[in-house]
């Protein structure tokens, strides 16, 4: 029977290369099959779906995909919109749950565990349940805009944004990542004369960089996947997200490689985002334990 | 100088008289709003767009405002602004859920006049309650499609629409077309598709077995027609295409329900006319369009595709209801058909598509949907029906017990139509 010799450092070396390349196929080849198949046509798509060949750049390779795909939806205003909505929504989200995490752990104020623990509680509702009941509020919010007043906040970004700013897992995020800070440091702060304001700002948050970039790469895959609230809120195709637009690839005869190659463009952001803070991220999941 | 600034002020004047004449009229108009399920679609796109300006254009009185919306969320858009109190003047409805918008409220009957819809195919007629509520610009129809070789290599007899096959027959053809050994399966029935094609192509078979979804002359129960002996013969013939071999169940890749006929993995495949041009593409005077078998209760299709109505929010119903009469046009409806290859609904039309007219490549699913068409439930519970109908097709197919499966069905339809006071009015 084969034994694995663990003393010897180059086998242990290949075995786990082996093993983390196996992993690393696992997670890459969906990706890699989107991307190869969003330059193929469609008969070779699909033709090519139950062999390797899937995953490779061959056959009659071009970018017509792309073009047709640009044709069939106003894919940059889908991705601006996108953008800009979960933009908003996790700076917004990030500063007003840090605030929040922040009192929750610092500050002590009547009822501040029942809070916390409604809070928490939020996290075990789907939101599919609470989504009628916030179209009915929203559809008829006052708004002060512009134009001047007026009621009703379907068919714009705010209705997009607003009600996602503040989440129970990111206030939950920030609080448990504060509660691990040394106390000291905030007394220190608080003898020096420091406000709580200048403590949060000046002390805390320049302390917070991994779950920053923790909480802001799960709200942005929130914000970006977005796709039952928008299809209920924006009837004008002006302010709809990059998941709503997939629909419009979605015919009666249905044009894969478009579908793959729109999947493609949208995926960069998301891609580029995690990039950024991906050192930031791992920091933050080794030191507090918390996974995404 | 003088004459240079006397003119420049009669024109400056004649100018704001103009504007001023123009903006009245302008304002003279009412918007409608218009909701169209076909965002994404170039092409049909194309024809909607030309009807709106022509529309707006023939008269004085309403400015159509057309806002497309993607088919895959449409109906969930819908129903949201219905709750949230935000339905457009007119909008296009799936024929087998318009029961359901109508029940709900969200439309109203439509003002226009029926004598000229009478030679309409009965698929695009919404009808419910006695009203019309919905009416289409085309239909859609399902056929056998194959190669003549095909059936010739194992001496089948091409069927027509007089003389369908028999359910003897058809199990005969897939028996000597699985004993040839050529094929992965003889026949494709699409089980890859999912949602709303399930009770669309599959229904007609129990229907033509003498079951249905429902009971057709009270739309209270299931009993007995979904679970009866006829619906439990049907389940069986069903189960036997999988044991059999006779065609890939539900885990079939979409992949090869997309290509498998053309590069001969099926033997048959069980389709709508929106596939149809690739098939004559790929096999020129070879390709064949046969009509469904008849089970014994006459050979069914289904029938009803999109149609435009009018919400029961609509300030104005008859400059909605005389936006679609204008769409009702022969020119449009061929228009349609040619762009997006659906069933025009007159023949008339019918004679000035490419495809449907008579010796049109694809005349055949005019007459199918003529002579085979049947509408599916048309009640509010139909979408209740559907689903309930699809788990009970995907399960006999995964090997559920016929009986026991088409039993539970049944008391769900049951008890969604006693949930919902039998969607009386």
């Amino acid at each position: 029977m084969f034994q694995l010799d663990t003393d010897n450092p180059t086998l242990r070396l290949i075995v786990r290369y082996m093993v983390l390349t196996l992993i690393a196929l696992i997670f890459v080849t969906p990706i890699l099959f989107m991307m190869m198949s969003s330059l193929k046509p469609d008969q070779q798509l699909l033709a090519d779906t139950s062999s390797i060949k899937a995953f490779l750049p061959i056959g009659d390779i071009s970018f017509d995909n792309y073009k047709a795909a640009f044709e069939r939806a106003p894919i940059g205003m889908f991705m601006l919109n996108s953008l800009l909505v979960t933009g908003v929504t996790v700076v917004l989200g990030l500063l007003v749950c840090s605030m929040a995490g922040f009192s929750f752990v610092f500050l002590n104020w009547r009822g501040k565990s029942i809070a916390f623990s409604i809070i928490l509680a939020t996290l075990i509702v789907p939101f599919e349940t609470i989504a009628i009941p916030m179209l009915l509020m929203v559809s008829k919010l006052p708004w002060l805009g512009l134009d001047g007043f007026s009621w009703g906040w379907l068919n714009s970004y705010r209705v997009q944004i607003i009600p996602f700013i503040a989440d129970g897992l990111t206030i939950f995020l920030f609080a448990q990542y504060f509660k691990d800070l040394p106390k000291e440091l905030i007394e220190a702060s608080r003898i020096e004369g420091c406000s709580w304001w200048q403590v949060y700002w000046r002390v805390v948050m320049p302390l917070s960089g991994p779950i920053i970039a923790t909480a802001a790469i799960l709200k942005f895959l929130a914000m970006y996947n977005q796709y039952l609230w928008p299809i209920m809120v924006t009837q004008q195709e002006q302010y709809r997200p990059v998941l709503v637009g997939l629909q419009y690839f979605f015919q009666l005869n249905t044009a894969w490689g478009e579908v793959m190659a729109y999947l493609t463009i949208i995926t960069v952001p998301v891609l580029a985002f995690y990039l950024a803070l991906q050192r930031a991220f791992i920091a933050s999941i080794a030191s507090t334990g918390v996974k995404g | 100088m003088k004459i240079t600034k006397k003119l420049a002020l009669t024109m400056l004047s004649a100018s704001v008289l103009g504007s001023a004449f123009v903006s009245t009229s302008a304002f003279a108009k009412t918007d409608l709003s218009l909701w169209y399920h076909g965002a994404g679609n170039k092409v049909e796109a194309k024809v909607i767009n030309q009807i709106v300006n022509d529309f707006n254009n023939s008269q004085d009185d309403w400015n159509v405002v057309l806002e497309s919306f993607p088919q895959g969320s449409y109906n969930d858009s819908v129903v949201a602004a219905a709750l949230a109190n935000n339905l457009p003047d007119i909008l296009d409805v799936d024929g087998p859920v318009m029961p359901n918008w109508a029940w709900a409220g969200y439309l109203r009957p439509l003002l226009i006049d029926e004598a000229k819809i009478a030679d309409f195919l009965p698929g695009v007629k919404g009808y419910w309650d006695g009203k019309l509520y919905s009416i289409g610009l085309w239909d859609s129809a399902v056929a056998m499609m194959t190669r003549r070789s095909t059936l010739n290599e194992v001496g089948a007899r091409i069927p027509t629409i007089d003389s369908p096959w028999t359910e003897e027959e058809f199990n005969d053809v897939l028996k000597k077309l699985k004993a040839t050994g050529k094929y992965d399966y003889p026949l494709d029935l699409g089980m890859a598709e999912s949602g709303e094609w399930f009770p669309y192509a599959f229904s007609p078979f129990l229907q033509s077995f003498g079951g249905d979804l429902i009971d057709r002359s009270t739309y209270k129960t299931a009993e007995g027609t979904l679970n009866g002996p006829e619906a439990i013969a049907f389940g069986e013939w069903w189960q036997s295409l999988f044991v059999n071999g006779y065609a890939p169940g539900n885990s079939q890749d979409p992949a090869d329900h997309e290509t498998g006929l053309l590069e001969g993995k099926y033997a048959m495949q069980w389709y709508g006319n929106w596939a149809a041009l690739k098939n004559l593409n790929k096999f020129g005077d070879d390709a064949l369009f046969l009509p469904a078998p008849d089970f014994g209760h006459g050979p069914k299709i289904g029938a009803a595709s999109w149609q435009f109505g009018v919400s029961s929010a609509s300030k104005h119903p008859q400059g909605a209801s005389d936006f679609i009469e204008f769409a009702l046009q022969d020119k449009y409806l061929a228009a349609f058909s040619d762009s997006i290859g659906v069933i025009p609904p007159t023949q008339s039309a019918a004679a000035l598509t490419k495809n449907y007219r008579q010796g049109g490549a694809l005349a055949v699913f005019y007459a199918l949907s003529k002579a085979q068409a049947l509408v599916r439930p048309v009640t509010p519970g139909y979408i209740v029906e559907a689903k309930v109908f699809e788990k009970a097709l995907a399960d006999i197919a995964d090997g559920a017990d016929v009986a026991d499966t088409l039993d539970s069905a049944a008391d769900e339809i049951n008890a969604d139509i006693e949930k919902n006071r039998g969607y009386s009015r």
